[in-house]
């Protein structure tokens, strides 16, 4: 489920702007143009409009290749499915995003497999990894053998698709007993420097592993230097955030920023804060399990500037 | 009712053992549990996103074996880097001998949110 975080009071007005989140078969469509979030029905006729669309990508996540206890024994067949669904969508993205824990326990055969299982899509992937992914004696070094082509220091990148400027971050290598994700200075100065030339009228997407606005701290989820790190982005007109981790789509709309965590393909994990619950693999039914893991397509809607996310399960 | 005979001895030594166990942890209660086990040996578990008992008191030359009773992986990693263990996935363990008194403070370095502590005295 879509739920909106907590909002400050300075946050009203954009509240008002997106009270009519809605659902439909396949998800939630939001669109995010100069600051002001909006949403409405994903349909078919959406759907036309999105194949007019100069710009369509996917995010996947949490695949946990790697992972096979009770609540998903089988974490391989889940992202085959996942990538199926990916393969049947009306418009073929034309690139992925991968926003980390690739693999469970950052094994050469696990980094691989997913290459391997990506490489059915022909597109390309641009992969930030999660804390899973840098577990190897090198802190992430097996990751950058695999993925780390074009990147800088642990991983972070830029790139421009169709005047949308992309930012991977990294804020998963050698987490602190400060118990959420960091960034680090040298990546926050590498990112001040990366905007510093652009207009603000450009659309920035920056994508990372944990979410980059407290979710859950208590259970880790933020990012303790991300303020920080966002800093230079406060005077663009629109800027979407994208991160995995939590398993679960979350939204939280800040000002000019908008932040949506999205679904594993491997397993869920409990709603934010539930009593007595553990930031950790979720079992649930399994005739249910399908409903709960899922992929996100993203779109720049043809002529107005904005982008659409669509929250897809795989069920 | 016949049989009631034989098994007193038992319950007469269970109860002994147990009150032996319960004299030798009143005098130093803080990880004391840990200690009675194996002398330089201790445990810690870790479950639930916690680690178990999350500060324990061991004498200079104890070995800690950490044991991963979740489902998701875990790691020990000292605040100050002193040891870090590779990924421990489920019922996977690793140890560390603690040979120099101090306070170390560690985190998974998974879920930093998790943290313990181990005090070793002389």
């Amino acid at each position: 489920m879509t739920k909106n975080a907590d909002h400050t009071p300075a946050d009203a007005g954009r509240r008002d702007a997106m009270k009519c989140m809605a659902w439909a078969g396949a998800g939630v469509l939001w669109t995010i143009g100069g600051g002001v979030a909006s949403s409405v029905l994903a349909t078919a006729a959406d759907a036309a409009t999105r194949k007019s669309g100069s710009l369509d990508f996917v995010q996947i996540s949490d695949t946990h290749i790697g992972f096979d206890k009770a609540a998903n024994p089988d974490t391989l067949g889940t992202m085959r499915e996942a990538i199926g669904k990916i393969k049947a969508m009306p418009v073929k993205p034309s690139f992925i995003i991968h926003t980390g824990d690739l693999t469970h326990l950052s094994k050469a055969d696990e980094f691989d497999t997913v290459a391997q299982v990506m490489k059915d899509l022909n597109v390309p992937v641009f992969y930030t990894p999660g804390e899973h992914d840098t577990l190897d004696e090198g802190n992430g070094k097996l990751f950058l053998e695999h993925f780390g082509k074009g990147t800088w220091g642990t991983g972070y990148r830029s790139f421009d698709v169709s005047g949308v400027h992309f930012i991977g971050l990294v804020n998963v290598v050698n987490l602190n007993p400060d118990g959420q994700g960091h960034l680090g200075p040298e990546q926050i100065a590498w990112l001040a420097k990366d905007v510093a030339h652009l207009s603000p009228s450009t659309p920035i997407v920056v994508y990372a592993h944990m979410p980059l606005f407290d979710a859950y701290v208590p259970w880790g989820w933020g990012t303790v230097d991300a303020q920080q790190a966002l800093m230079p982005l406060r005077r663009f007109g629109s800027v979407t955030v994208l991160n995995g981790h939590i398993h679960q789509v979350i939204t939280k709309i800040e000002g000019n920023i908008s932040f949506h965590t999205t679904r594993s393909t491997a397993y869920p994990q409990a709603a934010a804060g539930t009593p007595g619950a553990s930031p950790g693999p979720l079992k649930v039914p399994a005739d249910q399990l399908r409903h709960v893991l899922g992929v996100r397509d993203i779109t720049r809607l043809h002529g107005r500037g904005a982008l659409a996310l669509v929250d897809q399960t795989l069920a | 009712m016949l049989n009631l005979t034989p098994v007193r001895p038992v319950l007469a030594i269970a109860l002994l053992a147990a009150l032996s166990a319960a004299a030798s942890l009143s005098p130093n209660p803080l990880g004391a549990a840990a200690e009675a086990a194996t002398p330089g040996k201790a445990t810690i578990k870790i479950a639930n996103f916690d680690f178990g008992p999350a500060t324990i008191t061991v004498p200079a030359g104890t070995s800690v074996t950490w044991t991963n009773n979740d489902d998701d992986a875990h790691s020990v990693v000292a605040d100050n880097k002193a040891f870090r263990s590779a990924p421990l996935d489920t019922g996977e363990s690793y140890s560390f001998t603690f040979a120099t008194p101090g306070t170390y403070a560690y985190h998974c370095g998974l879920h930093p949110q998790m943290h313990g502590k181990v005090v070793v005295t002389r």
